[in-house]
C-alpha cells in the first residue's frame, strides 16, 4: 500500500495512529475475527489493572509523584485532586477548552484526556514547572508584559501550548501561534494579546493598536 | 471636592497586572483549587427529565458507596422538576470517582411529565403545556407607547419591517460555578467562585438561617462570571449541607455540563420591528413586538439584577412615536441571569439592524442616518472619529452593489451603559507599617478585570510610591464592605475609596509624625517615626471622582461567502469613552474582551434545545 501522507501532518497522522495500535491490531487486519478477539483478550489479560487503586508514579516538573490511583483517574484529576498541583485547570473535562493542557515530553496534551497510569515514565511539565528559580520563563514574562491574561483560568493551558510551540518552532508567525492555540479557549477575550505575547517571546515586537484620545 | 492628581505617573498609564505572576506560575489559588484539610469532593445529581414530579429520592445505596461521607436531597419531600438539569440530590466523598459511583446509586422515583415545552414559538401558543400550573407561559404584553404610531407611519417617506432574533447564550466562564464550603458549629466559610462575596455571604445567611457574622466568604481568585455568579447558588447551599453532614470541608464545583443547564443564560429575543422615517432620514415612528425566554423564571438567585426577557427598545434612539410590546415566554429550561449588559446586546442588534435596513430603503449612508438620529453628543464625536480611523467613506458601498460570491461589507453601531459612578457604601482599610510597607484591604473581588491593579495604581499615585510597593488584599468578607462586580461599577467604586484612604493616611501621618508631606521620598522616614505600632486608616467612597453613562460606537468590516454563509471578520474598531482611565493596559484588555465575546455571540454561540426530549444538545463550550 502506498502511504502518501506527508510527515508534517503532525503527531496524529494515520500512520502513527496505526503504529499506536501496536502489532496485535495490525495483525488483526488480516486475521480471522475470532482469532483477533482471542488474541486481544490474551494480550490485555496480562495487563489488567484495577478497578481498585494501584500505585502510580508520575514524573512532574522533574520530581517524582507517587500516588495510589484507580486506573480510571485522569492525569488532570491526579494533579488537581490527588496532589497539590492545581495549576492545570479543569474547564470542561471533555477535551474542549484546553485549560488542562500540560506537556508530555515536548508535546502539549489535554491532561483530562490522559489516564494518569498512561502518563507514567514520561516527563510531565505543568505550569508550575515553567518558572526556574523564581524567574518567569520568556513566555510567562511576555504574557505579563502584554497583559495576555485576565481572569487567568485559561492561562496555564495557553502557556503550555505556546511554550510547546516555541520549542518546536522558535520563530513562529501569528498564524503558527493561532494554530498552536486552536485547542485552547479563553472566555475573557485575551486572544489578541496571547498572539502578541507569543511573538514577543519569540523576539518579534508588535505594537498595541489602542490609541488614547484625550478630549479634556 | 476631592480631585485627582494632575500630572500622573501611574494613573492613565499602564501598569502590569499585579497578580499576573501568581496567575502565570499556577500559584494563584482559585476557588476550585482550594484543598482544605480533609476536604471532600462533591457532585450533584440532576434531572434527566425536563418535567417530572419526583416522589422519592433514596440515598441509602449512595451512602454505602466506599468513600462517600455525605448525601443530601435538593428538596425535602415530593417536588416538581421544571427543567432538564434541575438539582435532585448531592453527594460528597473522598474522590471524584466515589462521587461518580454514588450518583449512579441514587434511586429516584418520579412521575415523568410528557407535557413540556422548550421552544419559544411553541411556548407562546395558548395550548402549550404549562410550565407553572395555572399560569400561561406567555406573559401579558408589557406595553410602552408615546405619541401616535398609527398616525405617524402613513406620513413617513420610508418604512421598513424586519424580524430580528437572537438565541439564548450561556455565560460559560472558564471556571465553572461552585464553592468549597466548611460549615462547623463555629460558622461557615465558603471559598466561592463569585463576582460578589457580600451577596454570596448574604445568600448563605438567608438560606441557612445564619447570622452574617457567622458566614465568611473568600474569593482570592476566580475564573470569570460575566453576570452569572452573584449568589451561593443551589450548589453552594448543597455543599454547605454536605459539609455539615460529613463534618469536613466540601469542594463542589459544577461540571461544564451542569454549568450549561442550570446557572444562568442570556434570554433569547424575537424582535418584529417596524420603523419609519421622513425623507431627510429623521426617525418618525417605531413599532416593535418582542418575545424571548428567560427559562422557568427570570433572575433566579442571580442577585445581579437583569435576567428578564425584556430589552430596551428602540435602544439608544429617541423616536417621537413609539409602541413597544414585549412578552416573556416561560419554558422548561434553566433560568436566565444577568449577562454582560443585560438586554443591551440583543436590543442593539435588533435596532441597529433595522437602522441599516432603513438606510438602504432611504438610499442613505447608514452612518449618516445614525448621526442624524443619535442625540448623544459623545457618540456623535465617537462616530466621526471612528469613521475617520476606520476609513468609512472609502470603504462604504451600497448594499448589494459589489459583484462576486464573497462580498465585503461594513457596518457601525452605538451602545450605551448607564452603570453608576460607584457604590457609595464602598469602604476600605489601610495598614501602614513602621517599615513603610502598606496593605490595603477592600471587600471587593477581582474577577479578571484588574481590580487589584487599579487599587495598587491609585494608591501608588496618591502616596508617591510604586504599585509593586502596595500590597492589595481583596476577596474576603472580613474586609470592609465592597460591592459586587457587575455593571462596570467596581473601578468607580474602589478608585475614589482608595483616594480617600490615601488622603487620610497622609493627613494622619502628618499629625502623628510631623512630616508635612509623607509622599514619595519622605515615605519611609515618616513611617519610621510611627514607632512600633502601625497606622490604621479607614476610608470610604466619595463623590466627584468618578462618572457614569459610558458610551461607545463600533465599526466592523466582514466578508460573507454568500453561497456558504461563512462570515470572516476582517476588522473591528471600537471607540469608547471610558471616563478617567485608571490603568490603560487592563482597560484595553477589557475592551478586547467585550468585542470578542460580542463576536462569539453574533457568530457562534447558541444554546440548542431538543424540542422532543427537552434536553440541552450542546452543554459545552
Amino acid at each position: 500500500m502506498n502511504n502518501s501522507e506527508p510527515e508534517h501532518l503532525g503527531a496524529h497522522s494515520r500512520r502513527t495512529f496505526f503504529k499506536s495500535l501496536g502489532t496485535v491490531a495490525v495483525t488483526a487486519a488480516t486475521a480471522q475475527v475470532t482469532t483477533v478477539a482471542a488474541e486481544l483478550e490474551k494480550a490485555s489479560a496480562e495487563k489488567v489493572l484495577g478497578p481498585g487503586a494501584v500505585p502510580v508514579t508520575l514524573k512532574v516538573n522533574g520530581e517524582k509523584l507517587k500516588l495510589m490511583l484507580e486506573p480510571r483517574v485522569t492525569l488532570l484529576d491526579a494533579l488537581r485532586n490527588y496532589s497539590s498541583l492545581t495549576g492545570a485547570k479543569e474547564g470542561c473535562d471533555r477535551a474542549t477548552c484546553g485549560a488542562c493542557t500540560v506537556m508530555l515530553g515536548d508535546t502539549p496534551v489535554y491532561s483530562c484526556q490522559k489516564l494518569a497510569i498512561e502518563a507514567q515514565g514520561i516527563e510531565i511539565t505543568t505550569v508550575e514547572g515553567l518558572a526556574k528559580n523564581g524567574n518567569l520563563s520568556k513566555v510567562q514574562q511576555a504574557f505579563l508584559t502584554k497583559d495576555a491574561l485576565m481572569c487567568g483560568y485559561c492561562t496555564p493551558g495557553f502557556l503550555m501550548s505556546v511554550t510547546a510551540l516555541l520549542r518546536k518552532n522558535p520563530k513562529p508567525n501569528a498564524d503558527d501561534v493561532k494554530h498552536a492555540c486552536a485547542g485552547n479557549i479563553c472566555r475573557c477575550g485575551t486572544q489578541p494579546r496571547i498572539v502578541q505575547a507569543a511573538l514577543k517571546a519569540a523576539g518579534v515586537e508588535t505594537a498595541s493598536r489602542t490609541e488614547v484620545v484625550d478630549y479634556a | 471636592m476631592p480631585e485627582w492628581p494632575k500630572d500622573t505617573k501611574y494613573i492613565s498609564h499602564s501598569t502590569a497586572r499585579v497578580d499576573a505572576p501568581a496567575k502565570l506560575t499556577g500559584s494563584a489559588r482559585y476557588s476550585s483549587d482550594i484543598q482544605e484539610k480533609g476536604w471532600l469532593y462533591g457532585m450533584i445529581l440532576r434531572s434527566k427529565w425536563p418535567a417530572a414530579k419526583v416522589t422519592s429520592v433514596n440515598l441509602d445505596k449512595a451512602r454505602a458507596v466506599p468513600g462517600i461521607k455525605a448525601a443530601v436531597v435538593a428538596r425535602e419531600g415530593a417536588f416538581t422538576i421544571r427543567y432538564y438539569g434541575e438539582e435532585i440530590a448531592a453527594v460528597a466523598g473522598t474522590s471524584k470517582q466515589a462521587c461518580l459511583d454514588a450518583l449512579l446509586a441514587i434511586e429516584v422515583q418520579a412521575d415523568v411529565r410528557h407535557g413540556f415545552v422548550v421552544n419559544e414559538n411553541e411556548g407562546r401558543k395558548e395550548n402549550s403545556p404549562q410550565v407553572w400550573d395555572g399560569v400561561a407561559n406567555a406573559s401579558a404584553p408589557h406595553v410602552r407607547q408615546n405619541g401616535d404610531v398609527d398616525a405617524a407611519f402613513p406620513g413617513c417617506a420610508a418604512v421598513i419591517e424586519g424580524f430580528y432574533s437572537t438565541p439564548v447564550q450561556v455565560h460559560n466562564p472558564m471556571e465553572t460555578h461552585g464553592n468549597t464550603v466548611s460549615w462547623t458549629d463555629e460558622g461557615l466559610t465558603a471559598w466561592a467562585s463569585t463576582q460578589g462575596i457580600t451577596s454570596v455571604r448574604d445568600g448563605f445567611s438567608g438560606a441557612l438561617q445564619l447570622d452574617n457574622s457567622k458566614v465568611r466568604v473568600i474569593t482570592e481568585y476566580m475564573g470569570g462570571g460575566f453576570g452569572a455568579k452573584f449568589g451561593p447558588g443551589v450548589e453552594g447551599v448543597l455543599a454547605a449541607k454536605l459539609s455539615k453532614e460529613a463534618g469536613a470541608p466540601v469542594r463542589l464545583m459544577l461540571t461544564r455540563f451542569d454549568q450549561a443547564l442550570a446557572v444562568g443564560n442570556r434570554p433569547s429575543s424575537f424582535q418584529k420591528i417596524k420603523i419609519g422615517a421622513s425623507a431627510d432620514g429623521m426617525l418618525q415612528a417605531f413599532e416593535a413586538e418582542n418575545y424571548g425566554t428567560a427559562g422557568i423564571g427570570a433572575g433566579g438567585d442571580s442577585g445581579g439584577g437583569g435576567g428578564g426577557a425584556d430589552i430596551p427598545m428602540p435602544y439608544i434612539y429617541r423616536v417621537p412615536n413609539i409602541r413597544v410590546k414585549q412578552s416573556a415566554v416561560t419554558l422548561n429550561t434553566g433560568s436566565a441571569r444577568a449577562f454582560r449588559a443585560p438586554g443591551h446586546p440583543p436590543a442593539s442588534y435588533g435596532m441597529e439592524s433595522a437602522m441599516d435596513d432603513l438606510a438602504a430603503k432611504l438610499g442613505m449612508d447608514p452612518l449618516e442616518l445614525r448621526l442624524k438620529n443619535d442625540s448623544n453628543p459623545i457618540r456623535q464625536r465617537e462616530y466621526k472619529l471612528g469613521a475617520e480611523k476606520f476609513g468609512w467613506k472609502e470603504k462604504y458601498k451600497a448594499p448589494g452593489s459589489s459583484s462576486g460570491v464573497v462580498k465585503t461589507g461594513i457596518g457601525c453601531a452605538g451602545g450605551a451603559w448607564g452603570g453608576s459612578s460607584g457604590d457609595r457604601r464602598t469602604q476600605g482599610d489601610a495598614q501602614i507599617n513602621p517599615d513603610g510597607s502598606i496593605e490595603l484591604r477592600l471587600g471587593v473581588q477581582d474577577i479578571g478585570t484588574g481590580t487589584r491593579t487599579v487599587i495598587a495604581v491609585v494608591a501608588a499615585e496618591m502616596l508617591g510610591l510604586k504599585p509593586e510597593q502596595i500590597t492589595v488584599r481583596v476577596g474576603d468578607t472580613n474586609f470592609p464592605y465592597g460591592p459586587g462586580s457587575g455593571g462596570s461599577t467596581t473601578c468607580p467604586s474602589v478608585s475614589p475609596t482608595v483616594h480617600n484612604i490615601c488622603t487620610k493616611a497622609l493627613e494622619q501621618l502628618q499629625t502623628q509624625t510631623g512630616v508635612a508631606d509623607a509622599r514619595g521620598k519622605n515615605w519611609f522616614a515618616a513611617c519610621k517615626k510611627l514607632g512600633v505600632s502601625p497606622l490604621m486608616v479607614h476610608g470610604q467612597w466619595q463623590q466627584g471622582l468618578s462618572t457614569d453613562h459610558a458610551c461607545g460606537v463600533q465599526f466592523a468590516e466582514v466578508e460573507v461567502d454568500t453561497e456558504t454563509g461563512l462570515v470572516t471578520v476582517k476588522k473591528i474598531l471600537g471607540v469608547h469613552d471610558c471616563g478617567l482611565i485608571i490603568n490603560q493596559v487592563t482597560l484595553e484588555s477589557q475592551i478586547n474582551g467585550g468585542i470578542i465575546m460580542g463576536m462569539g455571540y453574533a457568530l457562534y454561540e447558541e444554546r440548542v434545545m431538543d424540542d422532543l426530549s427537552g434536553v440541552v444538545l450542546n452543554p459545552n463550550f
